[in-house]
């Protein structure tokens, strides 16, 4: 089972952890993937972004223009005529001052709007894969490492939340500024065009060499930090056994060579894409200033006669670096995008996986008898019944839940290639005990897990009350089904909270009665806050014993008709477990149980014990019977009473 | 803090203070390209003089190179110094992490400390790039852009003045605002994500109860408080760009309108209004700038504090002066020990604890949950220090010993016991670095872990993964066990680790160590009565006390809670002839 790793990636910060960035697949299909996200939830919002992106550029374009028409068309006629008339001018800073209110009006609605949609979207992203990761099989989980999985809601959600507020509407704004700047500038002259965007090749070559530099060694920045993430994480969670080996020197020998490692390739990667910048602003001054030269001369030798006056000049002058900066911002984006898509990559790879399918019709309802005969009753009774709906004739029929499990030739593997039990054959007869014992790794916890389908058998049947288990809904199957795991897990909130996951609705003092059942009200009421205390961490706060008698708890509330105990007193001590163990006999009176330990005392007074060894039952029988017969379960047993002769 | 962490700088303070003279010379070219653009067109086009636009282009092309190079230099110092500097920033905190005691790891969890060396780390080295190049940059390229204009017109350049500072205000008083918003949002953000993580390690409690539309409505709750805070934060930060774009907008205007003025006037030239509405950009752009290192600053400073704490952490378990480099025997004695975990807290976890073990002897230690069966063996090789009181290994106390050779000679077995990527061979060898194969193949056999790994493909050269995930509970305590052994130690601490190894595995381990290692001391903490039964002496712990210390026959007759203990696990009562029969 894959360990609890705790990983926890601060939101806002450049942390991307986890495996290396893997080269996108498909950039174009992702990118649309995404903006259909985008417009799918939001078109009129999107559409409005659009529209004052627009607007924002038309009216900074506008204002460039003005630069042209200030001193062309007023201060150089004013300067010729010596008129000393401001009225024309002053009414078409009328229009321009107009044109830059639109422009701060339409930058601030934008900026607004942006906001809902790239918070809408990440939250129905967040909530989309939480919805669809609670979907998934337990396969999901055990094939794929927690703290990977964490990294999507972290890292992947903060990187794609970086390039929907920023670099889309950066690149949005860019575009629409390189093709109205383009189209100004043609108009105003062709050739001077023509050097610029011969420098813009320039540029884009010059950038497509550095990101090309700076990439390779952010994929070896990730890698690095992959690694050195690794093994912090596995130096600290070891780091009492450090301490007790005395082992200090050599975890921090390694740890240096990974962090010299992660040093070189962040240097490399900063140092290049940092290189961008200077050479971009430096090769956008040249542009200038080949400008200035070739439109100079132009404008000197025949300025009347091309129509290229000294305010054009200067108009073009401030286009061409309009121009440069726009280019100059995708190519900075253009890291940025990239780690987007790979983490969006991410993202929809989990919601592409394909979830549990459940094709199970028969219902598990409250029963009870009237007139000798099972109904559906709408209150707890403790009594249950399946509930059938035959399709062909329309009718429901009630069969009583007894609590009959068989095994019938069971086969599963984890895998398909490699089978973990073979041909397991059971029967539990309502309101038995019954016992899984074996070294570990014999299957015990596999057979509980089939049960309850967290997997799926590859061949055999198994019945729940002759019921074939694939006809039940997942839902009521499981529901039907009281567990208490191997693995404790708390959830962040009060004790009480904890308790009640078993049973919602559960009243205090059902809580409390649970708790008592459990043997943990003693240690609960010790505690700060009693049943109102915080737990945090996975019940950090609380010994392993603790949280399972805490555990049981939460099982014992839900009432229900079949109990699993996994291992579930491993870690309480042996006159604890005596008393929870009679509490929870009492409560499963009649009713299935099934029970896997380690320490035989547990599961002596068990009606039948399985004995498993690599997969396969060995023995079955009672404690008495199996003590006669004095096979593998007598040598188990007295395996402990050996050294007492 | 940040004296702490500006100590880790080390090699890398000349690349921090190259960056932003560096930067200083860029900021230089980008003033001088203006005035220059200006000229060629005053001088050059509007005085007709070719040989002037080529002479000055010519200029501008060189103070362009120059510009090129400092920023190069700046983007090479600054990723040099900023990596650097993270670079040692981890391993300061690693290496004073090693130096801490079982306290010590105690106070940081260790997903607090992972995110520390990580995430807090690269949130320093980008803030830290972002300051040597930007810090000096911006401000230093506002006042050129301010003294460049008031030397071309101190009338236009005062309108400047006002707008810098009436934006420097709006700024402060908006970071002020959001960085608060922002600070709540991200803690919340952190709460949230740390519930996902809760739901995928316990997905199967989730599916077992069939609480998935709980859950999901208990995140989609989160989600949507998110969602409103991240909003109302935002909100707060949007007016920013447009007011400062509005700013700009009215600067440019109302310098047209002057400019216009002075120059039908003649105080003005047409290329200098030029200059002067370049360097509205660049002022406007420093501002931003700054605005940007604030926010970066502050969301940084968070990170910045946590390292610290890290580094400032001293190990409160050091050695002595002269300390004693050789333990003489086994022996342990525990005089009115009393210990607490935390100094402040007022019940002690160990009262008055008064035991003396011989060298060679084998001790059970049982008690219930809780009952500070840990805690007694945990002050043995000094991971705790105790409260009150001493504890003697070899008739000295072991305050007296250095560390290093305590802790070699006496090998504790943790209750959580953690196997490192690697082989089988690697995590042996932690125990001891230069056993042989043969003497690791040995150890293994005392532990029983032999039969399992020659039954492994690879045999000792199977790979563990993390944790030793891919080993079962029962085989990794195993490994653990065989891994204490290959120390040698004079005395061997099992901390209830055959707890998922069955009776018969558990019975032969303990033959085995009765056998081969007569000499060593070996205090064996279990839940199994059958696992301390036929040991020399049992201490029976009852609430941070001793309730009874001796052996298996004495405590069954005089030890309540032994015998209670007992018969649960042997249930006495009902199966009298299976106890008869193997007790005989």
């Amino acid at each position: 089972m894959a360990d609890n790793k705790v990983i926890k990636g601060g939101p806002g910060g450049g942390n991307r952890r986890g495996m290396p960035r893997p080269k996108v697949q498909n950039p174009g299909a992702l990118f649309k993937r995404i903006m259909g996200y985008v417009f799918k939830y939001y078109p009129v919002h999107m559409v409005t972004v659009l529209v004052c992106i627009l607007l924002t550029v038309f009216s900074s374009v506008q204002g460039t223009l003005f630069t042209k028409t200030l001193i062309d068309s007023y201060i150089q006629p004013m300067l010729d005529t010596g008129s000393n008339d401001y009225g024309p001018l002053l009414v078409a800073m009328g229009k321009v001052a107009i044109f830059y209110a639109i422009g701060v009006i339409a930058a601030f609605v934008q900026a607004k709007v942006m906001v809902y949609i790239n918070q809408g979207t990440l939250k129905r992203l967040r909530e989309e894969l939480f919805e669809h990761m609670e979907s998934l099989p337990i396969k999901y989980f055990d094939t794929n490492a927690h703290g990977d999985i964490m990294s999507i809601y972290t890292n992947d959600i903060d990187t794609l939340r970086q390039m929907i507020s920023q670099s889309i509407p950066q690149l949005l704004s860019s575009a629409i500024t390189i093709v109205s700047v383009l189209i100004s500038m043609v108009v105003l002259s062709i050739p001077l065009t023509l050097i610029t965007l011969l420098m813009v090749g320039v540029m884009m070559f010059c950038s497509a060499k550095a990101t090309a530099a700076s990439g390779k060694n952010f994929v070896a920045q990730q890698k690095n930090i992959g690694a050195l993430n690794g093994y912090i994480e596995e130096m600290m969670s070891g780091q009492k056994v450090i301490k007790v080996f005395n082992h200090e020197e050599e975890s921090i020998e390694k740890f240096d060579e990974l962090n010299e490692m992660l040093y070189q390739s962040a240097f490399k990667a900063n140092g290049f894409s940092g290189a961008l910048g200077p050479i971009n602003t430096q090769l956008g001054n040249t542009s200038y200033v080949l400008c200035a030269m070739i439109g100079g001369a132009i404008a000197l030798s025949d300025s009347v006669a091309v129509g290229f006056t000294v305010g054009a000049l200067a108009s073009f002058l401030s286009f061409n670096k309009s121009f440069s900066m726009p280019i100059n911002q995708v190519s900075m984006q253009f890291n940025s995008i990239i780690m987007a898509l790979a983490g969006a990559e991410r993202i929809f790879r989990l919601l592409d996986e394909k979830p549990e399918t459940d094709d199970g019709y028969v219902m598990l309802v409250d029963a009870e008898e009237k007139n000798g005969e099972v109904v559906e009753a709408d209150h707890h009774t403790g009594h249950w019944a399946w509930k059938h709906y035959h399709k062909a004739t329309d009718t429901t029929t009630y069969q009583p839940m007894e609590g009959d499990v068989t095994f019938n030739g069971v086969d599963f593997g984890y895998t398909d290639e490699k089978m973990v039990l073979h041909d397991i054959v059971l029967h539990a007869l309502p309101g038995q005990k019954i016992a899984f014992v074996g070294s570990t790794g014999a299957g015990k916890t596999t057979i509980t897990n089939l049960i309850n389908r967290f997997y799926d058998i590859q061949d055999g049947k198994i019945r729940y009350d002759n019921i074939n288990i694939n006809k039940i809904k997942k839902a009521d199957l499981r529901r039907s089904l009281g567990i208490v795991l191997q693995d404790t897990h708390l959830f962040t909130g009060t004790v009480k909270e904890n308790i009640r996951y078993g049973k919602l609705d559960a009243t205090d003092e059902e809580v409390i009665a649970a708790a008592k059942l459990a043997n943990a009200h003693s240690f609960i009421k010790r505690l700060p806050d009693g049943y109102d205390t915080m737990l945090t961490g996975d019940g950090a706060n609380l010994s392993q014993g603790q949280r399972q008698l805490l555990a049981i708890a939460r099982a014992a509330i839900a009432d229900p008709p079949v109990l699993i105990l996994d291992e579930a007193t491993s870690s309480i001590d042996t006159r604890t477990e005596k008393i929870v163990q009679d509490g929870m006999d009492r409560l499963m009176k009649g009713r299935t149980t099934f029970v896997i330990a380690h320490r035989l005392s547990t599961v002596r007074n068990s009606d039948c014990i399985i004995v498993l060894e690599q997969g396969r039952i060995v023995e079955q029988g009672t404690h008495d019977e199996l003590i006669a017969k004095k096979q593998r379960y007598y040598q188990l047993y007295t395996g402990m009473k050996s050294e007492t002769a | 803090m940040v004296k702490t962490l500006l100590k880790e700088l080390k090699e890398f303070k000349l690349p921090s203070i190259l960056t932003p003279l560096c930067m200083i010379g860029e900021v230089i070219a980008e003033m001088i390209i203006p005035i220059l653009m200006a000229k060629i067109v005053d001088d050059g086009i509007n005085g007709q003089d070719m040989g002037l636009i080529f002479q000055t282009g010519g200029m501008m092309i060189v103070i362009a190179l120059f510009g090129l190079i400092a920023g190069l230099g700046g983007a090479y110092f600054g990723s040099k110094a900023s990596a650097g500097f993270a670079r040692n920033l981890r391993k300061a905190m690693f290496d004073n992490i090693q130096t801490f005691s079982f306290s010590n790891i105690d106070k940081f969890s260790t997903s607090g400390l992972v995110t520390r060396l990580t995430t807090d780390v690269t949130n320093i080295q980008n803030a830290y790039m972002m300051l040597l190049r930007m810090a000096m940059r911006a401000p230093s390229s506002m006042i050129v852009a301010m003294v460049m204009s008031f030397i071309i017109s101190p009338r236009l350049a005062s309108i400047y003045l006002i707008a810098v500072i009436f934006l420097g205000i709006i700024i402060i008083f908006v970071m002020q605002k959001a960085t608060k918003y922002f600070k709540e949002v991200f803690e919340k953000y952190d709460k949230l994500n740390e519930s996902v993580q809760e739901n995928v390690s316990a997905i199967r409690v989730v599916k077992a109860y069939v609480r998935e539309d709980y859950e999901n409505d208990k995140f989609k709750k989160a989600a949507l408080n998110i969602y409103n805070m991240f909003v109302k934060a935002e909100m707060n930060v949007v007016y920013m760009s447009p007011i400062m774009t509005g700013t700009v907008y009215a600067c440019i205007l109302l310098i047209s309108w002057i400019g216009a003025h002075m120059i039908v006037g003649g105080s003005l030239t047409t290329g200098a209004l030029m200059s002067l509405l370049t360097y509205c950009m660049n002022i406007l752009m420093s501002l931003m700038m700054l605005a940007m290192i604030f926010v970066m600053i502050t969301m940084a400073s968070a990170s910045g504090k946590r390292i610290a704490e890290v580094i400032e952490e001293k190990t409160d378990i050091t050695n002595g002066s002269n300390p004693i480099k050789e333990v003489k025997d086994g022996s342990i004695s525990f005089e009115h020990v009393n210990f607490a975990y935390n100094k402040t807290s007022e019940e002690p976890v160990l009262k008055d604890i008064n035991i003396t073990i011989n060298s060679g002897e084998t001790i059970g230690i049982i008690g219930g949950t809780g009952s500070a069966k840990s805690s007694l063996v945990n002050l043995i090789s000094r991971l705790y220090d105790v409260t009150a009181g001493s504890v003697k290994v070899g008739g000295v106390d072991v305050k007296e010993y250095d560390l290093e050779t305590l802790r070699d000679q006496v090998s504790v077995v943790l209750q959580k016991n953690v196997l490192f990527s690697g082989t089988i061979l690697d995590n042996l060898r932690w125990g001891d670095k230069n056993a042989t194969e043969e003497e690791c193949k040995r150890a293994c056999e005392m532990a029983c872990a032999d039969e399992f790994i020659s039954r492994m493909p690879l045999g000792y050269n199977t790979q563990i993964e993390q944790g030793g995930a891919n080993v079962s509970g029962g085989q990794r305590q195993r490994l653990c066990i065989a891994r204490a052994l290959l120390k040698k130690p004079k005395i061997l601490i099992l901390d209830d680790s055959t707890s998922a190894v069955d009776t018969a595995t558990d019975a032969k381990i303990r033959k085995a160590f009765a056998e081969e290692i007569p000499g060593t001391t070996k205090l064996i903490i279990a839940q199994r009565i059958s696992s301390v039964q036929n040991c020399d002496r049992i201490i029976v712990m009852d609430d941070g006390k001793i309730d009874g210390f001796g052996t298996h026959d004495e405590l069954i007759k005089s030890n309540d809670i032994y015998r209670e203990v007992y018969e649960s696990q042997t249930g006495a009562a009902g199966d009298a002839d299976f106890d008869q029969a193997s007790n005989a």
